[in-house]
C-alpha cells in the first residue's frame, strides 16, 4: 500500500443494480483499479427505484480520502439531489464535485483517470470529455 | 405576525392535503411522469411531521429549514430536492426571528422560488411547479386567499403547455393536455396557507 490519496468516485443511479454494475464495469475496465475508492449509491434506502440523499452522503463519506470526490449521476432526481446536497454546504465532503458526464462512459473515464493518481480537476475533465465521443 | 405555530400549521395542513390528494397526484403523474408523485410526497411529508414533532423547532425559519431538509432526504424523486430547496431557502431568509410578517414570508418564498429555478433550470411556461408558485408569490401581497387562487389557476393553466423539464419532457407534444402534477402539489402547499391562517391544520 502506498500512502497516495486517490480521488473518490460516487455513482448515483435510480437503480441499485445499475449503480453497482457500472461501478464494477468501471473498475474492470480500469484494469481492476483496486486502489481507487468507488461507491455506488443506487435506488432508495428501501430498495425501490429513486434517489436517496442518505445513501449519497454515506457513499461520498466512504470514498473520501482527502483528494476530492467526483459524483456521477444518471437522471432527474439523482442530479437534483446531489445539487441540493452541495448547496447545503455540509452534507458532502469538502471538494465534492458533481460531474457533467454521461453515466457509464464518464464513470469509466473517471475511474481510469483516478487510478493514475490524477487530481480532482483531471478526473472531472476526463469524465466530461466522454460527451465528445460520437458513436454515429 | 406569523409565529412558529403558524408555520407548523402550514406544514401540517400541507401534509394533510397531500395525504388526501395523493392518488390524484399520482394519477396526474402517471399520465406524463413516472407515477410516484403522490406517494413520494406522502412519504416525505410524513417524515417531516415526525421530525417536527420530535425536534419542536421554535422559529418560522427553523420549521421551514427542518421540513426542507427532511423532504430532500426522504422523498426519493425530483420533488424532494425541489420542495426541499424551496422551504430551506425560504427558512434561511427568515433566519431565527420568532415572528415574521406576511411581507417577510412573501420575500422568503420569493427567494425559495429563485432557488428552485436555479436548481432545476426551469422557467415559467415549462409546465413545472413554478407555474403555480410564481403567480402565487406574486399574489401574496394581496393575501393568502389571492395566492391560493393564483396557484390553483396557475396549476390549471399548465394543462395546454408542453413540458420542457423532467421526465415529462421526453413525451414532447404528448405532454400537452395533462395538468402538471408538480404545479398541482404546489397549489396544495399554497392553499394550506389559508388553512393555517384560519387556525386549522386540516387534520
Amino acid at each position: 500500500m502506498s500512502d497516495e490519496r486517490y480521488v473518490g468516485i460516487v455513482l448515483v443511479s435510480h437503480s441499485a443494480e445499475v449503480a453497482e454494475s457500472v461501478a464494477g464495469l468501471a473498475k474492470a475496465l480500469a484494469g481492476g483499479a483496486t486502489t481507487v475508492p468507488v461507491a455506488a449509491a443506487g435506488g432508495t434506502e428501501g430498495g425501490d427505484f429513486g434517489t436517496s440523499a442518505e445513501l449519497i452522503s454515506a457513499a461520498a463519506a466512504a470514498v473520501d480520502q482527502g483528494a476530492g470526490v467526483a459524483v456521477l449521476t444518471d437522471l432527474g432526481s439523482a442530479v437534483l439531489t446531489v445539487k441540493a446536497l452541495l448547496a447545503e454546504g455540509d452534507e458532502l465532503p469538502a471538494d465534492t464535485r458533481l460531474v457533467d458526464a454521461p453515466f457509464v462512459e464518464g464513470a469509466v473515464a473517471a475511474v481510469v483517470t483516478a487510478a493514475t493518481g490524477a487530481d480532482l480537476d483531471a478526473v472531472v475533465a476526463a469524465a466530461g470529455e466522454a460527451y465528445a465521443y460520437r458513436k454515429a | 405576525m406569523l409565529d412558529a405555530d403558524f408555520f407548523r400549521r402550514w406544514i401540517t395542513a400541507t401534509a394533510a392535503s397531500v395525504d388526501r390528494e395523493a392518488q390524484r397526484l399520482t394519477a396526474l403523474d402517471s399520465a406524463i411522469g413516472d407515477a410516484d408523485h403522490g406517494s413520494n410526497l406522502q412519504r416525505g411529508f410524513a417524515a417531516v411531521l415526525a421530525t417536527l414533532e420530535k425536534e419542536a423547532p421554535q422559529s418560522p425559519g427553523a420549521v421551514l429549514s427542518l421540513a426542507g431538509r427532511q423532504l430532500i432526504s426522504t422523498v426519493g424523486g425530483a420533488s424532494g430536492p425541489l420542495y426541499g430547496t424551496l422551504l430551506r431557502r425560504a427558512g434561511k431568509v427568515l433566519g431565527d426571528a420568532p415572528e415574521v410578517s406576511e411581507a417577510q414570508l412573501a420575500e422568503a418564498l420569493r427567494a425559495g422560488v429563485d432557488g428552485v429555478m436555479a436548481l432545476g433550470g426551469a422557467a415559467p411556461g415549462d409546465k413545472t411547479m413554478l407555474d403555480a408558485l410564481i403567480p402565487a408569490v406574486d399574489a401574496l401581497g394581496e393575501g393568502f386567499d389571492a395566492a391560493r387562487r393564483a396557484a390553483e389557476s396557475g396549476a390549471v393553466e399548465t394543462t395546454p403547455m408542453q413540458a420542457r423539464k423532467g421526465r415529462a419532457s421526453y413525451l414532447g407534444e404528448r405532454s400537452i393536455g395533462h395538468q402538471d402534477p408538480g404545479a398541482t402539489s404546489s397549489s396544495l402547499l399554497i392553499a394550506a396557507l389559508v388553512t393555517a391562517a384560519e387556525g386549522g391544520s386540516d387534520e
